[in-house]
Order: C-alpha cells, then sequence, then structure tokens
C-alpha cells in the first residue's frame, strides 16, 4: 500500500464577497505500508480537508493523488473512513451496521455476518450484535465504525477525530485499543486529531499543519506507538522525559499559529 | 430589633415567580414536564358534565344544543334505522373510503415525488412553483373547479381530499431527504456505493420519521376536508350526515357525525403513533 500525495493545492472559490481561501498549499506525503500518520494543527488548517481529499470527497485544485499508483478519482472501498460522530444508522443494530459495507458490495447476509462477526469480536463487542446502535454508550458507538470500516478490508484506514467526542478516560482506552487493532491488521492509517498527547502517543508519523494557506510546517518520526506495542505500559510511555519534551516543542508549535492567526 | 412574627413560607406569588428545586426523577427547568393524563380525563369529563348541566337546565333550546341524552339516542335510531335510506355503516364506510382512497394516492404518489424533488435541484424546480401556489388555497375555494372540470361524482370528491392530503406528504418527503447525517452519506459512499443505493440505504430510511408525521398531518387535513368534497352532489357518507342534517335542522344528528368523524381520525392517528413507536423507535435519539 503506498498513497502518494503530489504538490496537492485546493482553492475554496470566492464566495460573500470573500477572497479565494487556500485551504491547502503544495502538501507533498507519502504513507507507505502500515504506517500510522497523524494530522495535528490549528483549526482551519486543512487537515479535515486533506482527509476528504484522500477519501475523495473532493478534487484538488492542482496536483493529485494516488494509491497504489492509481490516481484517486472519487470515494472507495479500499480508503474507509472513521468519522467523528453521526455516522452510524440508527436504523439497523449492531451487527448490521458492521456489515453495511459488505451489504453495499452486495455480499449474501451469512458471509457477511461471519465477516462481521471477527471484527465485532476484535472490537470487544461481542454479545452486542442484536443491540440497537443508540442505546450504546459514545466509546461502545465508536468502535462500531471502526469495525464498520474495517469489514471491506480497506487499504487504508482515514480517521477524522475518531476520539474527539468521548470522555478522556474512555479516550485513552480507546487509544490503546486503536493501537491494537492496527497492530493485529497491520492496515496504514491517517489519523486527525485536536490532542497532542494522542497525535504523539499513536503516530509513527506526525505532520503539524499551518493554516492560511494550510500545510505541512514539520514532520516528526515518532517511536512511541512501538514503544507501547513492544510491551511499555501507555501511562510509562507518555510519562518518559523523550515524550515530554516533544509535547512541548509540539505544543510551542500549534501555540504560535494560534496567536498568529488572532 | 427582630421581627416578631413568626417565620412563614413564600407566598404564592414568589411560588410561582421561582422555580423551586425539582424532584428526584425530574430535571430541573423542563417547560411542561409531568404527566397530563388523568387532567385530560377530568377535563373530558367537566366539558360533558357542563353540556349535561346546560341542557338539563333548560338554558339552550334544544335546537341549538341538544342534551347528550338525546345525541345518544338520534345515534341508537340512526344506527338501527340509517339515515335517508342508507345505514349508518354504509355512511362510516364510504367516507372512509373516500378519505383513505385519497390518502392512498397521495403517498403513492406524494412520497415519491417529495423524495425526487429532495434529491434532484431539476425536480425541485419544476414542481416547487405549482405546489406551493395551490397549498394554501382553502379546499372551499377550488371545489367549483373541480366540479366543473371533474363533475360531480366521486372523482372530484376523491381529487378534493387527495389535493387537501398531497401537499403535506410531499413536504414532508422533501424535507425528510435532509435528515440523513453528511456522515452517514459520507460513509455509504466510502463503502464504494451507488446514488441509488445511498438512497435506498441511508437517505430513505432516515427520512422515516418526518414521512411518517407528514402522513399523520395529511390524514388530518384529509378529515378535515370531507365536509366539503361531500357537498359535491354526495347522497352519503358523514360528511353528508351532516351536511344535510343541518339543513332540516336536526342539531343532533349534526354533533353525532362530527363525534364519528372525530373519533375515527383520532383511532387513526393513534394507530400512526403505535406505527411511529414501532417503526423509528430512534427518532431524535442519534
Amino acid at each position: 500500500m503506498s498513497l502518494k500525495i503530489d504538490h496537492v493545492s485546493v482553492i475554496y472559490p470566492a464566495a460573500d464577497g470573500r477572497p479565494p481561501v487556500a485551504a491547502l498549499s503544495d502538501i507533498n506525503l507519502d504513507i507507505g505500508e502500515g504506517e500510522f500518520v497523524v494530522a495535528l494543527g490549528a483549526s482551519g488548517c486543512g487537515k479535515s480537508t486533506l482527509l476528504n481529499l484522500i477519501a475523495g470527497f473532493l478534487s484538488p485544485t492542482s496536483g493529485g493523488l494516488s494509491l497504489d499508483g492509481r490516481t484517486v478519482m472519487g470515494p472507495g472501498a479500499d480508503r474507509a473512513v472513521v468519522f467523528q460522530k453521526h455516522a452510524l444508522l440508527p436504523w439497523l443494530n449492531v451487527i448490521d451496521n458492521v456489515a453495511f459495507g459488505l451489504q453495499i458490495q452486495g455480499i449474501g447476509k451469512q458471509d457477511r455476518y461471519r465477516t462481521a462477526n471477527e471484527f465485532i469480536g476484535l472490537l470487544g463487542l461481542d454479545g452486542f450484535q442484536s443491540s440497537p446502535v443508540y442505546k450504546l454508550s459514545g466509546g461502545m458507538q465508536q468502535r462500531v465504525g471502526i469495525a464498520r470500516a474495517l469489514t471491506c478490508d480497506p487499504r487504508i484506514l482515514l480517521m477524522d477525530e475518531p476520539l474527539g467526542a468521548l470522555d478522556a478516560l474512555t479516550r485513552e482506552k480507546a487509544q490503546e485499543l486503536i493501537l491494537r487493532i492496527w497492530g493485529e491488521t497491520g492496515k496504514s492509517v491517517f489519523f486527525i486529531t485536536h490532542s497532542v498527547e494522542e497525535a504523539l502517543f499513536m503516530g509513527t508519523k506526525l505532520i503539524v499543519m499551518s493554516p492560511r494557506p494550510g500545510r505541512i510546517t514539520h514532520v516528526f518520526d515518532l517511536p512511541f506507538s512501538r514503544q507501547f506495542q513492544g510491551g511499555t505500559p501507555a501511562r510509562q510511555v507518555k510519562a518518559s522525559s523523550e515524550f515530554i519534551t516533544l509535547r512541548e516543542k509540539v505544543l510551542n508549535i500549534i501555540f504560535a499559529d494560534e496567536e498568529a492567526v488572532e | 430589633m427582630t421581627d416578631p412574627r413568626p417565620a412563614k413560607g413564600p407566598g404564592l406569588w414568589s411560588r410561582l415567580a421561582r422555580a423551586r428545586p425539582t424532584r428526584p426523577g425530574e430535571i430541573y427547568g423542563v417547560p411542561g414536564q409531568g404527566s397530563t393524563f388523568w387532567l385530560s380525563v377530568a377535563s373530558v369529563l367537566a366539558l360533558l358534565f357542563i353540556w349535561w348541566l346546560i341542557t338539563a337546565l333548560g338554558l339552550v333550546k334544544p335546537l341549538f344544543v341538544p342534551s347528550p341524552q338525546s345525541v345518544l339516542d338520534k345515534f341508537a335510531q340512526i344506527w338501527r334505522e340509517g339515515f335517508t335510506n342508507t345505514s349508518f355503516l354504509d355512511h362510516v364506510l364510504i367516507s372512509t373510503a373516500r378519505v383513505f382512497g385519497a390518502f392512498i394516492l397521495a403517498c403513492a404518489i406524494g412520497l415519491p415525488l417529495g423524495l425526487a424533488m429532495g434529491m434532484s435541484p431539476l425536480m425541485r424546480g419544476i414542481f416547487d412553483p405549482p405546489i406551493e401556489f395551490y397549498r394554501p388555497i382553502p379546499p372551499l375555494a377550488y371545489l367549483p373547479l373541480m366540479i366543473i372540470w371533474f363533475g360531480i361524482g366521486e372523482t372530484s370528491k376523491v381529487l378534493l381530499i387527495f389535493l387537501s392530503i398531497f401537499a403535506p406528504i410531499v413536504l414532508g418527503a422533501r424535507s425528510g431527504v435532509k435528515s440523513a447525517a453528511i456522515e452517514q452519506i459520507h460513509a455509504a459512499y466510502s463503502f464504494g456505493a451507488t446514488r441509488w443505493q445511498v438512497m435506498r440505504h441511508v437517505i430513505l430510511p432516515s427520512a422515516m420519521p418526518e414521512i411518517l408525521t407528514a402522513m399523520r398531518v395529511g390524514i388530518g387535513f384529509g378529515w378535515t376536508t370531507l365536509v366539503a368534497a361531500e357537498m359535491v352532489a354526495a347522497t352519503s357518507g358523514l360528511g353528508y350526515m351532516v351536511l344535510s342534517a343541518s339543513q332540516f335542522l336536526q342539531t343532533s344528528v349534526v354533533i353525532m357525525g362530527i363525534f364519528v368523524i372525530a373519533t375515527i381520525a383520532f383511532a387513526f392517528d393513534l394507530m400512526m403513533r403505535f406505527l411511529e413507536r414501532r417503526l423509528v423507535p430512534w427518532k431524535g435519539r442519534m
């Protein structure tokens, strides 16, 4: 799997008397097999625009994106999206939500339930197959969303602030769960977050983005998620001096951007 | 100096003006919370009592307000003997058939049209002006046109009711299309869904609550238009019964007819509410 983003710019046209906005300017990014790329930045830096480009919901004004050498032309099952919220279908129960992507692809009920059950087990949702999703907690709903994204065996998972609506404790547990699943499935991940700590802990590569125009200003290679997978407890990873030093450095960059905007 | 008077609880005025802490199990400050069932029962009984009292004391002539007893007697008599050579049940059946026939027709045409208008600017552009034009016009205003164009048979009766149901159904289905969250739609597309699959698996199910509400509103309009429709040379039906009884000043039949129409409409509304709970238990919960 390799995703190449090559000199991509996105310019939103002028509207309501305001000048055109450069949401993204000359973005270059490669995501390789099994990489976990986290995008971090002040609001308006174009993180979500970048995700929408990769998902195929938006076409670049200039430049190009390709997945395994094929140009990205619209959304497709090789790139699954996990949203922050509102993306489950409340009229379906857990297993039908998880199997939704397979249903869209025309796979028979038995086969899709078998696959769905695999991922329901992986995400720790066993026993909730026939529960209505609107009765689940926010954390469990997010796990349903992740299971649904995985069922179609995508080349890359696109996660748009998937943990942003969860409370702090649930969020930390979900981070560990996602890392575990990333390790077990070996999927590539593109992950957007507002939390510096989450970004540092989860990614193998961190891109820091700045607004006006939206661009990548810093790239860091991160060792922490590998440390966690190597058996170091999450709290210990996050308390290491290496982690804290980098966290302060990234926070300084982000705060400087925020002040520049104001 | 201290006040020698004993401490008193807050007066009525301050209790009305300021909310007190709520009891456990209720949420502080929710407007209008609390059960109304027994109050409603009491309200109905009180109205019946006032009705009975007015007529029993002879305050109003029976021509204007007949007693509950005479309305009941009239009901029993019409139940047994029919009204103008048609049995009571036939009156009920023909009216119900007109309203439900129009309702089914309005759903069959209005739901697809409304969905199409929500999905396509082309359809919206074409059909929005005529529907918005006729929608606020009272059915009685275009009743003469119906008669001139479609005669005095069943067509113009059912068509009149149909038109009153059609607009709310179209509007409900059309705005229902907007119920789906953009994330739900994007999720479906990201699995490679076609436009048709998104419509079938995301937009249609999420529009169901609004569609069911529109159907409830629509059938309500249908019953309100029934009497107008049966002004058109009808010889049977509940609306006809009410109209012709009024011409012969049979006030008790008029009141009875009103009760029968209200009862049928209410029973149907209960059924729709039941359906709503069964079909869209997730309404407003996600």
